[in-house]
């Protein structure tokens, strides 16, 4: 059963009409005109919606409840995903899971936030909001693939950083921190997938990469649209404004020089078919790390420093 | 990240408490109006508490570097408009406020000068300068100043007031938390100290990168500190905060800090660091 976000109201319509007109199982003899006519106008319709997104709307796809995450993604791209857990020092962090797996016959590195599908898994996934736990067994499982020279690949999907007290006292702050400081220098190729929200500081806590790629519909922002309207307009009906003026879909960051590449997401967006769009992104992935993997070490974390280093807005005067 | 910037009441008022009119302050701490001469004359601090009430960047200037010796780097240094973003305000025309009100372009300062004679290169954050947020032109002078720090071999120290990222920068304010980030692991990697001072108030995207990357990291008393604003964990997690959370105490208590230095001891502690950090010991 696929949930339908509140813009998508008209489809739900429609295809509840043409699912009722086909079992009804009459026998008159326009019935398949009909059908043909309703099909043909959901066709429109859907062309019309998802042609036309809003960023706001791209921003509800981006956190649709049934989103792919990195356990869709294993299980349609990879093989023998090896999940490992733990951070060693305190816990095991369920908004992160990481592991080793089998990429068109490479081992490779992944690591993702990940939300959960039901309610009952999002509750015990934090709803992909990770603790210093989850940075930290981040940080291990690469340290992990650069001993034993394995790409890294991660899956990025988080409304943020957990902000609670544990998160603060265990150093939520300098988890991120060390994580930007240990991916900058890391010896082995790393590509950042923004899958779907790419919140703020808890996002990018998986994000310092040699490429960067989004799927279509997934955002990446500094702050939440909510946010941003909050506290600069002071005003909550104002999130639609503050989504479009924080320019944070995948064609926005590629215009931005941010985003390397955007893979694209079958009409309506990666849950309408979670296997279409891990064939599409896999393809990505292979050309990037085939890429990567033929650069030396040392010119892999030139170009990475060099990346960064060209991230700036200055005025020219 | 950035709640500190505006928005926040508390912050607003506090901002008002510090306003220093004529001959009384209110310490943001105990809440005391105590004599501002005493004040001034000791390092800022609350004769009642001890609090330390914010420096301005000169203030800060004078009290940690040998008088005459700091020369600015990157001064000229202006922030672009990547995302053309207005609010109920322009960017730029924000930006064009705070510059004629600080007499700054941006909310750092960098460049170098001698503490107890030996060379030392510094990075102050503005809070008056859009809160201390971070955006192009703060993350362009700490990677600067941090390629200045290994070709001299010369020891970095940053001190931190900031609410965080730069939402108006977007995606850009949030990358200088990655290009900080790098700068420090090649400073790390080259072998020169890094020192950060954090004070009243660090949080958010300054936290979560450069600030807490120290090889020591030293914080002034009380100061808060902290990844998420008080306010986002209240909402998040519906209960009171616990007295005393997220202050440098707290920071201290739980390992994420060195040292809380106070401003009289704080030139003699940063020298013990250097030389014993540094190189020629
Ligand atoms: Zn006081």
């Amino acid at each position: 059963m696929r949930d339908f976000l509140e813009f998508e109201k008209p489809l739900k319509e429609l295809e509840e009409r043409l699912e009722k007109l086909k079992k009804s199982g009459s026998e008159r003899k326009a019935l398949p005109r009909l059908i043909r006519i309703l099909q043909s106008r959901l066709t429109k319709t859907e062309q019309e919606i998802f042609g036309n997104l809003t960023p706001w709307q791209q921003t509800q796809i981006a956190r649709h409840p049934q989103r792919p995450s990195i356990l869709d993604y294993m299980k349609h791209m990879c093989e023998d995903f090896l999940e490992l857990h733990g951070d060693r020092a305190f816990g095991d962090d369920k908004a992160v899971v990481g592991g080793f797996a089998t990429f068109r016959g490479r081992s490779i590195c992944v690591i993702g936030h990940e939300k959960g599908q039901t309610f009952k898994e999002r509750v015990k996934r934090n709803f992909g909001m990770a603790n210093p736990e989850g940075y930290r067994k981040a940080l291990r499982l690469m340290q992990l693939a650069e001993k034993f020279k394995r790409p890294v690949v991660t899956f990025i999907d988080t409304p943020g950083a957990y902000p609670g007290i544990g998160a603060e006292e265990r150093g939520q702050a300098r988890a991120i921190a060390g994580n930007l400081f240990a991916m900058s220098r890391l010896k082995v190729p790393i590509v950042a997938v923004i899958t779907g929200e790419g919140g703020s500081g808890g996002a990018l806590g998986l994000g310092v990469a040699d490429r960067i790629v989004m799927l279509e519909h997934s955002i990446y922002s500094v702050i939440s649209a909510e946010g941003c309207a909050a506290i600069l307009w002071e005003d909550a009906t104002k999130t639609q404004a503050a989504a479009a003026a924080l320019k944070m879909t995948g064609a926005e960051l590629l215009k931005l020089g941010i985003a390397d590449e955007v893979v694209p997401e079958p009409l309506g967006g990666a849950h309408r078919d979670a296997e279409g769009t891990s064939q599409s992104l896999a393809q990505t992935l292979h050309t990037q790390l085939n890429q990567l993997l033929t650069t030396s070490t040392e010119q892999l974390l030139a170009n990475r420093y060099e990346k960064f280093r060209q991230m700036a807005a200055l005025a020219d005067d | 990240m950035g709640w500190f910037q505006k928005g926040s009441s508390e912050e607003r008022e506090k901002g008002k408490l510090n306003i220093v009119e004529g001959m009384w302050i209110k310490c943001a701490f105990c809440r005391a109006v105590v004599y501002r001469k005493e004040v001034d004359q000791n390092f800022k601090l609350c004769p009642k508490c001890g609090y330390h009430f914010p420096l301005s960047v000169p203030e800060r200037l004078d009290v940690l570097l040998d008088p005459g010796s700091f020369q600015e780097w990157d001064a000229d240094l202006s922030p672009g408009d990547p995302l053309a973003f207005t609010d109920t305000q322009s960017y730029l025309g924000r930006i064009e406020i705070y510059q004629k009100k600080t007499g700054r372009r941006d909310a750092i300062v960098t460049g170098k000068g001698k503490l107890q004679t030996s060379p030392v290169i510094v990075g102050i954050f503005d809070f008056g300068f859009m809160g201390g947020s971070m955006g192009s032109v703060v993350g362009e002078k700490i990677c600067r100043a941090a390629d200045r720090a290994i070709e001299g071999n010369t020891p970095f120290l940053l001190v931190t007031t900031s609410g965080g990222a730069r939402m108006q920068e977007g995606i850009l304010s949030l990358m200088q938390m990655a290009r900080t980030s790098a700068a420090m692991a090649r400073l790390h990697e080259a072998g020169v100290p890094f020192i950060s001072l954090l004070t009243d108030p660090t949080f958010g995207g300054v936290t979560a990168s450069v600030a807490m990357l120290g090889d020591v990291i030293l914080a002034e008393p009380k100061a808060l500190i902290g990844f998420a604003g008080p306010r986002v964990i209240e909402q998040t997690i519906k209960q009171r905060l616990p007295d005393g959370f997220q202050r440098a105490e707290f920071l201290l208590e739980h390992g994420m800090i060195d040292a809380i230095v106070s401003r009289p001891r704080l030139r003699q502690t940063l020298h013990s660091v250097f030389r014993h950090l540094g190189a020629g010991v």
